[in-house]
């Protein structure tokens, strides 16, 4: 019996996981994938917005504004890279200044700190590389990027570490009503919890539907990218946006804190949960939108491309309800909802105690958390220090990112653990780079067969049957 | 200090510390990243190596194995699973292994010979989804052969590259059934032996003009849509066909590796992406060189480890103190001739200009000109970019030349 059950192991469930780690609780997060960060976690802008977006009074203002107030300090104890490089929404035209003003008005509403209206003159030295056609942007200095899936293994891993667990490959397809709470089942495993948190984010809609609760629907909204290699990414500072108009949501360009440059979303609204496809018309949306910021895009340089799914509630704002004692639905968290996810897990904390959850403080509670680019950031000495100590160290698997075997045994070792090769992808960079796996790929399955201590060819991708290799040849071992 | 570091212990940095050694040097130092010599020799178990260098037929690890034993004759020192993390334009190597921890070495001369990687799928912007199943091709090759897996049983493979048909071979030897490479242009960059060998002689189909435009399955590769495409490279609509397939390799491409080259300060050229060298393969930094597939890509190791040997001989002269003067003929080319290697000439010496052409073309003349006067023309039935050419100029034909211009001309 767990006080409370997580559904969901995204960044709206990790970081309430780890806001209740705090108090005597058993805890348990359920996740339907292999890995933590699996949906609109792992592909989204990894922007924490400054907060003039979102409509005055609505719960994304608030929780978008506080959220980001939290951020820097939770990234601190995460060791998560928070970079504050400030955001532009770029205007070409009157129609864009009108909207611009409207977003300046909206964002001192919201109690969103520093805004400005830059003219082209202050908006070119701050930014060079921005397209001449560009004639004024409201700059917000307090925009700022993160890593969507770094802070959300580091808050899951932090939760765990102070006595949460986590359940991988566990998709709730049933709750039941108990005694003294809800049983949770998927097709072979159950789970019962005194209260339960819905963070299943695209499926959302579905989990609530399980207690009867057809208050709101959550529809998958598609965004695709590109993302350049570190060559280009410079090419701008802050997180540039367009304004949002009649002809669309307009992309965003914006360096992310590893240092690439990150070319997106596209918008289309869908209704396949699991469609993460890309298409050529996204890219050709992308490009055409991108050059209108930038002028001409180094495509050449692209490492990569890919496809999230944004949970759009139908309500127009976040969904956090309770529709029965003991159950609350945190759904339609879209954007801002990165940026709003301490908050968010703040407010449900406040939710759960006047539902009667008692919250007593662990004195054992620990909130720091060692960072996973804790060996790139040592100095000289003392990287040779732990080299001597741990040889793993001194060897570098991924040539392109400069990872080692030491950064991926931690990664197959520590909370969470990562068990797939996109598992230690997104906690080392190993295979993020411009060979994507090439050379490293090989070594990071033995690696990973080493640690998991199955055979080469049961490792996977990402889980479930993605297996890399088939079979052995026919002289295998 | 050491006299010179060789960055890569693949053919071309085996290669040249021997031909350094051979000219009087002593203190050399080959650094390796792998747990062997031999680089990618290592994994290419197909025969084909040394025709031209020894006469016979040999494997890539026979062929790497002859120069390992010469390095160990000559007692060149070489450190394995050693990564190189940085150089500096004076020269200063800073690597990593498991041993020395990260440690710095300054050279008198150092020789680029860290080879090159592939394109990746990233890189050209498929269409789909992201399942298990698509690698390069020289990725499959190390399950294949190093690691001893195979990582799937029905196959397409996309480009027509060199490993590419080696691997489209290999896979049928291991029992998958390759169902199709399909190639962008409408010529194959491979070898036109390797055509024969690996794709003809197993009835595997070569479908050129052809491109994958959609990848499908979710945990694991299902299937592509591969299409036609027009004269300007575009799918065309009507064309596009399912194949189900478990296994997509790419062949599209090999990117010489100089991010070390770059934080030296070397200048790199835009169409080769290796430095621009000399006829010694000496780059824009002095006492830097740069030799084999880091320098510019090529098809036969043969020809990489003569180049290297060009590379080691000259960084002997540079640490002796023995260069002849300078002189500064640049090697122009007509776009027609992609690139040449060298991009300038610096010594009065006999040279062998290497060069690539842009397109197929038959019946043409290869014509070397300075100002009006024709220095060599060559006849040729037939070049492709898949094959390097090569012309030799003698030394007095460098005589009051003040640029040399390569051209192609038809017959």
């Amino acid at each position: 019996m767990y006080d409370v059950a997580i559904i969901g192991a995204g960044v709206v469930g990790g970081m309430t996981a780890r806001a209740l780690s705090k108090y005597k609780l058993k805890i348990c997060i359920l996740e339907k994938e292999n890995d933590v960060a699996m949906g609109a976690t792992k592909a989204n802008s990894a922007i924490v917005h400054a907060g003039f977006d979102a409509k005055e009074g609505s719960l994304k203002a608030r929780l978008n504004v506080r959220g980001a107030e939290m951020m820097p300090t939770v990234c601190r104890e995460l060791g998560v890279k928070y970079q504050n490089n400030g955001s532009l929404v770029v205007g070409f035209n009157e129609e864009d200044r009108a909207i611009i003003n409207d977003l300046l008005a909206r964002g001192k509403a919201n109690g969103v700190a520093g805004l400005e209206i830059l003219e082209q003159d202050a908006l070119k030295r701050l930014e060079p590389n921005i397209s001449g056609e560009a004639i004024c942007a409201l700059h917000a200095p307090t925009g700022s990027i993160v890593c969507p899936y770094d802070l959300t293994v580091a808050a899951i891993g932090n939760a765990m570490d102070n006595g949460a667990q986590l359940k991988r490959n566990f998709a709730v397809c049933r709750i039941e009503s108990t005694e003294n709470g809800y049983l949770l089942s998927s097709q072979t495993d159950s789970v019962e919890a005194r209260f339960v948190i819905n963070c299943a984010g695209v499926y959302s809609d579905a989990v609530a539907n399980m207690v009867g609760d057809t208050s709101f629907r959550v529809h998958p909204r598609k965004g695709e990218y590109i993302l350049l290699d570190k060559e280009c990414g410079t090419l701008v500072s802050h997180t540039i946006f367009q304004t949002p108009s009649k002809m669309g949501k307009g992309i965003l360009i914006s360096p992310t804190v590893d240092g690439n440059l990150l070319l997106g979303p596209t918008s289309v609204d869908g209704e396949d949960k699991e469609n993460k496809a890309t298409t050529q018309e996204g890219f050709a949306d992308i490009i055409e939108k991108a050059q209108k910021s930038i002028g001409a895009v180094p495509l050449g340089k692209t490492i990569t491309s890919f496809c999230g799914l944004r949970a759009v509630g139908s309500t127009g704002d976040f969904i956090i309800t309770s529709p029965k004692k003991g159950f609350i639905n945190a759904a339609g968290i879209e954007s801002p909802g990165l940026s709003a996810s301490p908050a968010i897990a703040e407010y449900i904390t406040q939710m759960l105690s006047q539902q009667g959850l008692t919250l007593t403080e662990k004195e054992s509670y620990n909130p720091i958390r060692t960072s996973s680019h804790a060996f790139r950031e040592m100095s000289l000495e003392e990287k040779n220090r732990l080299i001597k100590e741990n040889p793993a160290y001194g060897r570098i698997i991924c040539r392109c990112e400069g990872v080692t075997e030491g950064e991926i045994l931690d990664a197959l070792r520590r909370n969470p653990k990562a068990t797939d090769l996109d598992g230690v992808k997104r906690r080392t960079r190993a295979q993020m780079g411009r060979c994507q796996g090439g050379f490293c790929s090989p070594y990071i399955i033995e690696l990973l067969a080493r640690e998991l201590g199955v055979p080469y060819e049961r490792v996977t991708k990402s889980g479930g049957a993605s297996f890399i290799n088939v079979a052995q040849t026919k002289g295998g071992q | 200090m050491k006299d010179l570091v060789i960055i890569g212990g693949g053919p071309a940095g085996m290669s040249a510390a021997i031909a350094a050694a051979d000219s009087g040097i002593r203190d050399i130092l080959v650094i390796e990243r792998d747990a062997h010599l031999g680089g990618i020799l290592q994994q290419c178990i197909h025969n084909g190596f040394g025709l031209h260098k020894f006469g016979e037929e040999l494997t890539g690890p026979e062929y790497a194995w002859k120069y390992e034993q010469k390095l160990h004759d000559l007692n060149i020192d070489y450190k394995l699973n050693t990564m190189v993390l940085d150089l500096s334009e004076d020269k200063v190597i800073t690597a990593t292994n498991s041993e020395d921890g990260i440690f710095q070495i300054r050279a008198k001369a150092v020789i680029l010979a860290m080879g090159c990687r592939e394109r990746a799928k990233g890189a050209l912007n498929i269409a789909g989804s992201r399942p298990a199943g698509i690698y390069s091709a020289g990725t499959a090759q190390k399950f294949v052969n190093m690691k001893g897996f195979l990582p799937g049983k029905n196959v397409v493979i996309l480009g027509s590259g060199d490993i590419g048909l080696i691997m489209a071979r290999r896979m049928t030897l291991e029992g998958a059934k390759v169902h199709a490479v399909c190639e962008l242009m409408p010529y194959s960059g491979g070898l036109a032996r390797n055509i024969q060998q690996c794709l003809h002689d197993f009835d595997i189909p070569l479908r050129l003009s052809h491109t994958v435009v959609e990848i499908h399955g979710k945990d694991r590769l299902e299937g592509v849509t591969i299409a036609q495409v027009d004269a300007s490279r575009k799918p065309i609509e009507k064309t596009r066909e399912y194949i189900p397939c478990d296994t997509l390799l790419l062949s599209v491409g090999l990117i010489p590796e100089n991010e070390l080259s770059k934080a030296a300060q070397v200048d790199i050229s835009p169409i080769t992406n290796g430095a621009v060298v000399d006829q010694d393969r000496q780059t824009s930094v002095p006492g830097i060189f740069a030799c084999g597939n880091v320098l510019h890509v090529h098809d036969l190791v043969d020809f990489v480890s003569e180049e290297a040997e060009i590379a080691g001989k000259a960084a002997a002269e540079y640490i002796n103190g023995s260069q002849s003067d300078a002189l500064s003929i640049p090697v122009k080319t007509d776009g027609k001739i992609r690139y040449t290697v060298p991009q300038i000439i610096t010594r009065k010496k006999d040279v062998t200009v290497y060069f690539r052409v842009s397109d197929v073309y038959k019946n043409v003349s290869v014509k070397v000109t300075s100002g009006d006067a024709v220095i060599v023309s060559k006849k040729k039935r037939k070049v492709a970019p898949g094959e390097m050419e090569s012309i030799t100029l003698k030394r007095d034909q460098l005589a009051s030349v003040k640029e040399l211009y390569f051209s192609l001309e038809g017959m």
